[in-house]
C-alpha cells in the first residue's frame, strides 16, 4: 500500500521533476528572510507607485489643463457670409456636432440709438450660457427678468449714468429697458448691452448672426470639428480663434514637456532605488547561491531561481504599486485641478513589464559578478 | 586611527562606496533640477502666456463708445479723443517697465481705395517691430510682440515705410499677392505681405502708424495702446481698491506687478488715459499659472520622496554587508558609540561628495532642461546649494540610521560566524 503511494509519489516527481522544489524554494526564501523580501518588496511597491503616478499625471493632464484653458472662452466663432444672418437650424447643427463635448452660444447685433441720438451696439444672446462660456465677465447682476438688460460699463456711462430704466429705439420700434447689472470686461464688451434673445427679438425682429463655440477637444478634433461645421453651413463662415487656439498649444505643449521631463527623472530614480535595494538583496543571499552550487545545481539553475525571485517580486510590486501609484495621481488631481485624475489602465502593463525587467537586471547583475567566486570561499565567509 | 578608519575604508571598498556614492549624487542631482525647475516655472510660463497677446488696454480718457460688431467699427472713426503718440515711450519709465513684454499703438482708419469707391474699408495703423528710445535706453516693441499669433506670408513692412499688409480674406476678394500695388485714398502702396490674424483684421489693411496718421491728417493720434505685461495672479490685496487703502497698503499694492497696479502705473505716465485690464487674458492666466505651478510644485514633492528613497536604500545596502566588520570590530573591544560614529562620518563624506557632484550635474541638467523646453535659462538660486547639501546629509543620516542601530546591535559571534 505505502509503496504503491511511494511510486505514484516518485512517478508524479519524475513527470514534474523540479516544479515543486523550485515553487518551495521560492516561497520559503520569501517567508524565512522575511525583512530583508520585505525591504525589496517596498522598495518596489514605493518605485512602481511613483512611476505610476507620473505617467497618469502624465497622461492625463493634457485633458485637465485642457479644461482650464477653455475659460479663455470661445475658440470657434460661426459667422454669417456677408453680416447675414445664420439659418434658423444652425445652432441645433452645431449642437448635434459638438455633441455635448463644448458649448455653442448665439449672438444677434443691432446698432440702436439712445433718446438722445447716440449710437450704441445692443446684443441680444442667450445670458445663462454665455455666463458659462465667459467665465472672466465681472457681472454686478446678472439679468433674470424679462425686459432686464446687461449693460457694459462704458454704455452705462451713456445710456443710464444714475442705473434708471432707458429706452433705446431701433428702425422705429422703441423698447423700455431696466440696466439689472453692469459689465466689465475691459473689451469691446464694454460699449454693449446684453439682452435676452428673447426681449431682443421681440423688439428688432433680428435673428442671430454669429455663433460663439468652446470646444472641448485637442486642436485634431478642433480642426474636424471646423470642417465638420464649414460642410454643414454652406452659408456661413467657420474659423478658429487664433488667439486662443495657439496660446494653448504653446502653453500646453511646454508644460507637457516639462511633466515629461521630470516624470523621466523621478522614474529612472525610482528605478535606481530598485536596483540598489535587489543587489543588495541579492548580494546578501550569496551564501544560498553557494550551497546550491555546491550541492551540484546548474549556474543556469541557479540563475533561473533567483531571476524567479525577482520577476516574483516584480510583478506584486507592480500590482501594490500600481494600485498607490493610482491613488497618489487622484490625490494630486484633487488637490491641484479640483477634479481626480482618471485611472488609466494603458499605464499597467507599461509599469509592470517595467518593473519586473528592472528586478531581473538587479538580480541577474550580481549573480554574474558571483559566478566567478568559488562556493566553498563563500560558505568560509570570505 | 579613525580618520585613518574612514580613509582605508573608503579606500578598500570602492565598489560598495562607489554604489552609494552614485546614489546620493543620482538624487541630489534631480532634486536640485526639479526644485530649479519647479521655483522657475511661474515665471517661464508667464512668459508663455504672453502669447494670448496684451492683458492690459489704454485709452483715451474721455473716449465715445465704440460701435463695434464683429471688429468692424461701424462709426466714422474721425470723432472722438486720441492719445498722444509721442507719450508711449514713457511706459519705459514707470515702476514696473521691466514686467511690460511689449506695447502695440492702433489707430483705426476708414479708407475707400479709390476716390470713386463707395465702400469703406478700415485701415489699422500701428507699429510692427518698432525702434524707440526712452532716457538712454533703445527698445523694440510692436503688434510683432503683442500680437504673436499674427502670421504674414511674405515680408513685415518697415514702420517707416509706406508699405502695407493685406489682410487674408480682403485679398483674396481683391484678387492681389504679396508685392503687387493697391491705390489707397488715391495714393500707391506696395503690398508686402498678407496678413492672417484669425480675426478682425483678416479684412482690414494694416499699415504702420505713420501712414494712417498721414491718412487721418492728424500726425501723433492713437487710438487704442495694448500693453502685454507679466502679471502676479491676483490675491486679497489685488482685488481691494485702492482708494480705500491707508497709505501702507498703497505702497505695498503700488510696488506688486498685479494687473490693476500696472494698469494705474500706466495711467500715470501717460495723460489723459484710462487704462483697463482685458479681463479674458488677465484673469485666467492667473488660474492657469496657479494651476501648473501646483502640479510641479506636487511632481517636484515625488521627485523629492522618490530621491530620498533612493538614496537611504543604498545607504542602508552598504551598511547592510558590512556586518563582519562591525563584528570584528566590536569584538577587539570598540564600542557602538565608535562603531556608529564610523559610519556616521563616512556618510558624511559620503552625503557631502555626492551633494557638491549632484548639485553640479542638477543646475546643469536644470539649464538643459530650460534651454530644450523654454528657450531661455532657468535661474538657479546661490541659496539652494547649502539647502541641498543640508537635505543630502539629513537624508543620508536617516537612511543610514536604521541600518546602522541594525548593525551595532547585532551579536559579533553570529556575525564572525557568517551568520547573518
Amino acid at each position: 500500500m505505502s509503496s504503491t503511494r511511494n511510486s505514484a509519489l516518485a512517478s508524479r516527481r519524475a513527470a514534474k521533476p523540479h516544479t515543486s522544489m523550485f515553487l518551495r524554494m521560492l516561497m520559503r526564501a520569501a517567508v524565512l528572510r522575511r525583512g530583508r523580501a520585505a525591504s525589496a518588496l517596498l522598495a518596489m511597491v514605493v518605485a512602481a507607485a511613483v512611476a505610476t503616478a507620473m505617467l497618469n499625471l502624465y497622461v492625463d493632464v493634457q485633458a485637465k489643463l485642457r479644461k482650464e484653458f477653455r475659460n479663455y472662452g470661445a475658440n470657434i466663432v460661426v459667422v454669417g457670409k456677408d453680416g447675414q444672418a445664420l439659418p434658423a437650424d444652425a445652432l441645433d447643427k452645431v449642437d448635434s456636432a459638438l455633441a455635448g463635448h463644448g458649448l455653442a452660444v448665439p449672438f444677434a447685433y443691432v446698432v440702436a440709438r439712445t433718446s438722445d441720438g447716440q449710437s450704441v451696439v445692443v446684443s441680444g444672446t442667450n445670458l445663462d450660457q454665455v455666463r458659462k462660456l465667459n467665465s472672466w465677465w465681472s457681472v454686478t447682476a446678472w439679468p433674470n427678468a424679462s425686459l432686464d438688460a446687461l449693460v457694459g460699463t462704458r454704455a452705462a456711462a451713456v445710456v443710464s449714468p444714475q442705473g434708471k430704466p432707458f429706452d433705446l429705439s431701433f428702425q422705429g420700434r422703441t423698447t423700455h429697458l431696466n440696466p439689472a447689472g453692469t459689465l466689465r470686461t475691459g473689451a469691446s464688451e464694454d460699449s454693449r448691452i446684453y439682452l435676452s434673445m428673447k426681449d431682443f427679438e421681440n423688439w428688432t425682429g433680428v435673428q442671430p448672426s454669429t455663433l460663439e463655440i468652446a470646444s472641448s477637444g485637442s486642436p485634431e478634433e478642433v480642426n474636424a470639428l471646423i470642417q465638420n461645421l464649414s460642410h454643414a453651413l454652406p452659408a456661413a463662415e467657420v474659423h478658429p480663434i487664433r488667439q486662443i487656439m495657439e496660446g494653448e498649444a504653446r502653453v500646453l505643449g511646454k508644460t507637457r514637456a516639462t511633466l515629461a521631463a521630470a516624470a523621466v527623472l523621478i522614474v529612472a530614480t525610482a528605478a535606481l532605488c530598485v536596483l540598489s535595494t535587489l543587489i543588495g538583496w541579492v548580494f546578501d543571499r550569496r551564501r544560498d547561491f553557494a550551497i546550491m552550487k555546491a550541492l551540484g545545481a546548474s549556474e543556469g539553475l541557479i540563475g533561473g531561481f533567483f531571476a524567479a525571485e525577482a520577476a516574483a517580486l516584480g510583478a506584486v510590486g507592480a500590482v501594490l504599486g500600481f494600485g498607490i501609484g493610482v491613488g497618489v495621481a487622484a490625490w494630486i488631481g484633487r488637490v491641484n485641478f479640483h477634479a481626480p485624475v482618471v485611472p488609466r489602465f494603458n499605464v499597467l502593463p507599461v509599469v509592470f513589464v517595467g518593473s519586473i525587467v528592472v528586478a531581473l537586471v538587479s538580480a541577474v547583475l550580481p549573480i554574474f559578478l558571483l559566478r566567478r567566486v568559488q562556493p566553498a570561499m563563500i560558505l568560509r565567509g570570505e | 586611527m579613525f580618520g585613518r578608519l574612514v580613509y582605508e575604508s573608503f579606500r578598500r571598498q570602492k565598489r560598495r562606496k562607489l554604489l552609494a556614492g552614485v546614489a546620493i549624487t543620482l538624487g541630489v542631482g534631480v532634486a536640485t533640477a526639479m526644485i530649479s525647475v519647479a521655483t522657475d516655472i511661474g515665471d517661464k510660463i508667464s512668459r508663455e502666456l504672453r502669447a494670448y497677446g496684451a492683458n492690459l488696454v489704454v485709452t483715451p480718457q474721455e473716449d465715445t463708445l465704440d460701435v463695434q460688431i464683429g471688429g468692424v467699427d461701424l462709426k466714422p472713426p474721425s470723432d472722438g479723443a486720441y492719445l498722444n503718440e509721442a507719450d508711449l515711450p514713457k511706459i519705459r519709465g514707470t515702476f514696473w517697465r521691466h514686467n511690460i513684454v511689449g506695447f502695440a499703438p492702433m489707430l483705426p482708419v476708414s479708407v475707400r481705395l479709390t476716390e470713386a469707391d463707395a465702400t469703406n474699408l478700415t485701415l489699422l495703423g500701428a507699429y510692427f517691430s518698432k525702434q524707440l528710445t526712452f532716457g538712454k535706453e533703445d527698445f523694440v516693441t510692436g503688434v510683432r510682440v503683442t500680437h504673436p499669433w499674427w502670421k504674414v506670408q511674405g515680408a513685415w513692412p518697415d514702420d517707416s515705410s509706406s508699405d502695407v499688409l493685406l489682410g487674408e480674406s480682403l485679398a483674396a476678394k481683391l484678387g492681389h499677392k504679396p508685392g503687387d500695388e493697391i491705390e489707397i485714398s488715391g495714393q500707391p502702396h506696395r503690398i508686402v505681405g498678407i496678413l492672417s490674424t484669425g480675426g478682425a483684421e483678416d479684412n482690414q489693411i494694416v499699415a504702420p502708424l505713420a501712414l494712417a496718421q498721414q491718412i487721418l491728417g492728424k500726425p501723433g493720434a492713437v487710438r487704442r495702446l495694448y500693453v502685454s505685461a507679466l502679471t502676479k495672479p491676483e490675491d486679497a490685496l489685488a482685488r481691494r481698491d485702492p482708494k480705500s487703502m491707508n497709505p501702507e497698503m498703497f505702497d505695498r499694492w503700488y510696488c506688486s506687478p498685479y494687473v490693476a497696479s500696472i494698469a494705474y502705473q500706466l495711467q500715470e505716465a501717460i495723460p489723459h488715459s484710462h487704462a483697463e485690464q482685458i479681463r479674458q487674458i488677465a484673469q485666467n492666466e492667473g488660474t492657469v499659472l496657479s494651476r501648473i505651478k501646483g502640479l510641479m510644485l506636487l511632481v517636484t514633492l515625488a521627485a523629492l520622496f522618490a530621491s530620498a528613497l533612493a538614496v537611504s536604500a543604498a545607504m542602508a545596502t552598504a551598511i547592510f554587508e558590512r556586518r563582519t566588520e562591525v563584528g570584528l570590530m566590536k569584538a577587539l573591544g570598540a564600542g557602538n558609540v565608535s562603531v556608529a560614529a564610523l559610519f556616521f562620518a563616512e556618510a558624511l563624506l559620503l552625503a557631502l561628495i555626492g551633494g557638491v557632484v549632484g548639485f553640479a550635474g542638477g543646475a546643469l541638467l536644470a539649464r538643459q532642461i530650460g534651454r530644450s523646453i523654454f528657450d531661455s535659462q532657468i535661474a538657479i538660486e546661490p541659496v539652494l546649494f547649502p539647502v541641498i547639501l543640508a537635505i543630502a546629509v539629513i537624508v543620508t543620516f536617516a537612511g543610514s540610521a536604521m541600518a546602522i542601530r541594525r548593525a551595532v546591535k547585532f551579536d559579533p559571534v553570529y556575525a564572525l560566524r557568517g551568520e547573518a
